[in-house]
């Protein structure tokens, strides 16, 4: 075990009623990275954080942050984290400025303490001009930009964003990308989850496939698509009946009609292009063009789990 | 077991004096917060401070000739109007709980160092702040309009007891209320069951000249016990038999309120 996993859970487990959620998930978070738990809906992502930020008990494992038991030491893990869920977690009848100084208030900071962080904030956030305004007034981008303020309130080290960018639009996505990553720099640890493989591949440094509440894959984003997936060679042709030929000769790959191309899988090498490329110039087929791609983490989940991620 | 050592500051243990102190300010805080509702919902405002007002109006001068009662009927009914004010006042507490718990505000509030319950409690002194406020204008109307209170200063202090009582016996029930609602329409059906109870006990009118079922629901539902306590002691005559049971009917009814509210608020975390 190496000393420097701020999050560390071994074997959690979590049934609702009948409904096995978590079945013996570990997971480790390194001082000041970020990392992603990526999977489908209902993988048990949410349970996770719920967990670990002591919202929710396991039935069974242990989950540590900072040291700290989750369970048994909650009071001590709930001044060192920070957290923002999955939909804004703020007052809606209160201002924008109210909610953080309530926020400040509640985490000691005495009364203008809590106000001189909130100004700081809503200045940060780009709230400023809306900082006397009900929150029940505010867009959905602006929502989220004060959940996450009020989540850093108190700059805790350990923060968990549960699907931080869930119906953001791409400029809020990329705001909020840009925060997270001055956070990490700053030294901060953030586990996130999301469903957006992109997300995952962009933003984190270290990623867990979550399935069926375990981890299925776990490393960086490169580590999972070198060793999981494969590179492909997509193949275009000059004619429909060329790229039916070329099927037929090479009985593999994926056919897209209307691209006109035939997708193979590769181990990336010169060599198995060539040799894919002199076997049809056998049978006297020639392909127009061809473009390689590097495998997608949307490949790794396919390959794991036999089905799709959701949306990239 | 592998251990990592703490790292941060903010997590050194607190002292037990610097936890009391946060403790205290932690529910004051809350309080606040849900006081600041009330005066940014235009229709929770106008509950407050209309209701009271149109009430004394209305039984003093629309119903009140037409009532006749044992002595002046507008010492007779003000009581009355304080608890029917209060309870429903109380009452509201429930729509609130149900509001915070549908919010995902309630997860940022559990996942702070506070006092799990400090949101509760915060509604619940929130709920009586603002229901002495609504007592406060009843009794002033009532005055106005020509009620007597004959209360020496040890009454005055009973009844102020007996009320401060109720309205945290009426607000924990809400809040219980509240935490098992699955909605907020939900918990405002409760304020109306409330708001209605007053009617059918001595509140308005006395139970003698009720058809013999509604008497007998009425003279053993808790609210009649509770106003003829108050009435007793704001007029300056002896409450009899009806203080220890209006005593005992609030008591039990805030620790059932207080008791099912814990339950069903630490079960949420289970």
């Amino acid at each position: 075990m190496t000393s420097d996993a701020v999050v560390e859970a071994t074997g959690l487990t979590r049934s609702f009623g009948a409904t096995r959620v978590l079945s013996g998930l570990d997971l480790r978070v390194a001082r000041g990275t970020i990392h992603a738990l990526l999977g489908p809906n209902g993988a048990g992502k949410t349970t996770t954080v719920r967990i670990l930020a002591t919202l929710l008990r396991p039935d069974s494992g242990t989950a540590r942050v900072a040291g700290y038991d989750v369970v048994r030491q909650a009071r001590q893990v709930r001044r060192l984290i920070g957290l923002t869920g999955q939909y804004a977690a703020v007052d809606e009848l209160l201002t924008g400025a109210e909610n953080l100084v309530l926020m400040g208030r509640l985490h000691h900071l005495g009364r203008s303490g809590a106000r001189r962080r909130a100004a700081e904030l809503l200045e940060r956030f780009d709230l400023g001009h809306a900082a006397h305004r009900p929150v029940r007034t505010y867009s959905g981008g602006m929502r989220r930009r004060l959940d996450l303020a009020a989540t850093l309130i108190t700059r805790p080290p350990v923060i968990f964003l549960d699907e931080p960018t869930v119906g953001l639009d791409p400029r809020s996505r990329q705001t909020l990308w840009d925060v997270v990553r001055e956070l990490a720099a700053s030294g901060v640890t953030i586990l996130l989850t999301t469903q957006y493989l992109e997300e995952a591949d962009r933003l984190a440094g270290r990623i867990a496939l979550i399935d069926g509440g375990t981890v299925i894959a776990e490393g960086t984003a490169e580590e999972l698509k070198r060793t999981l997936a494969r590179e492909r060679v997509e193949l275009f042709f000059g004619t429909a009946e060329e790229l039916a030929r070329a099927a037929a000769c090479l009985a593999a790959g994926d056919r897209d009609e209307a691209r006109r191309s035939l997708s193979l899988a590769t181990d990336g090498s010169a060599a198995e292009v060539h040799r894919i490329l002199d076997h049809l110039a056998r049978h006297g087929v020639a392909a127009d063009r061809l473009a390689v791609h590097r495998p997608t983490l949307d490949d790794v989940f396919l390959a794991l789990t036999g089905r799709k991620g959701e949306a990239a | 077991m592998p251990m990592t050592t703490p790292v941060h500051p903010a997590a050194e243990p607190e002292s037990p004096a610097v936890r009391l102190a946060h403790a205290v300010g932690d529910h004051l805080v809350l309080a606040g917060r849900s006081l600041r509702h009330v005066t940014r919902d235009v229709e929770s405002l106008l509950l407050a401070v209309a209701l009271p007002v149109l009430m004394m109006l209305l039984f003093r001068y629309v119903f009140g000739g037409a009532i006749s009662v044992p002595g002046r009927y507008v010492d007779y009914v003000v009581p009355g109007i304080i608890l029917l004010c209060a309870g429903y006042g109380a009452s509201l507490t429930a729509p609130g709980v149900a509001h915070d718990m549908a919010q995902g505000v309630i997860d940022r509030f559990r996942s702070l160092p506070i006092a799990p319950s400090a949101v509760l409690v915060g509604h619940v002194g929130a709920s009586l702040a603002r229901n002495l406020l609504s007592t406060a204008i009843v009794v002033g109307v009532g005055l106005l309009t020509g009620f007597r209170p004959a209360a020496d200063a040890a009454g005055w202090l009973a009844a102020f007891g007996l009320l401060v009582l109720f309205i945290l016996a009426m607000s924990w029930a809400a809040v219980a209320l509240g935490l098992l609602a699955r909605s907020v329409a939900g918990a405002s059906g409760f304020t109306f069951v409330i708001l209605f109870l007053p009617y059918l006990s001595s509140a308005f009118v006395p139970t003698g000249t009720m058809p013999a079922v509604l008497r007998v629901i009425a003279e053993h539902q808790p609210l009649t016990p509770i106003t003829e306590t108050l009435r007793a002691l704001l007029l300056g005559a002896s409450p009899g038999g009806d203080a220890p049971l209006a005593v005992a009917w609030c008591a039990a009814l805030l620790l059932a309120g207080y008791g099912a509210a814990a339950y069903l608020f630490s079960r949420r975390s289970r």
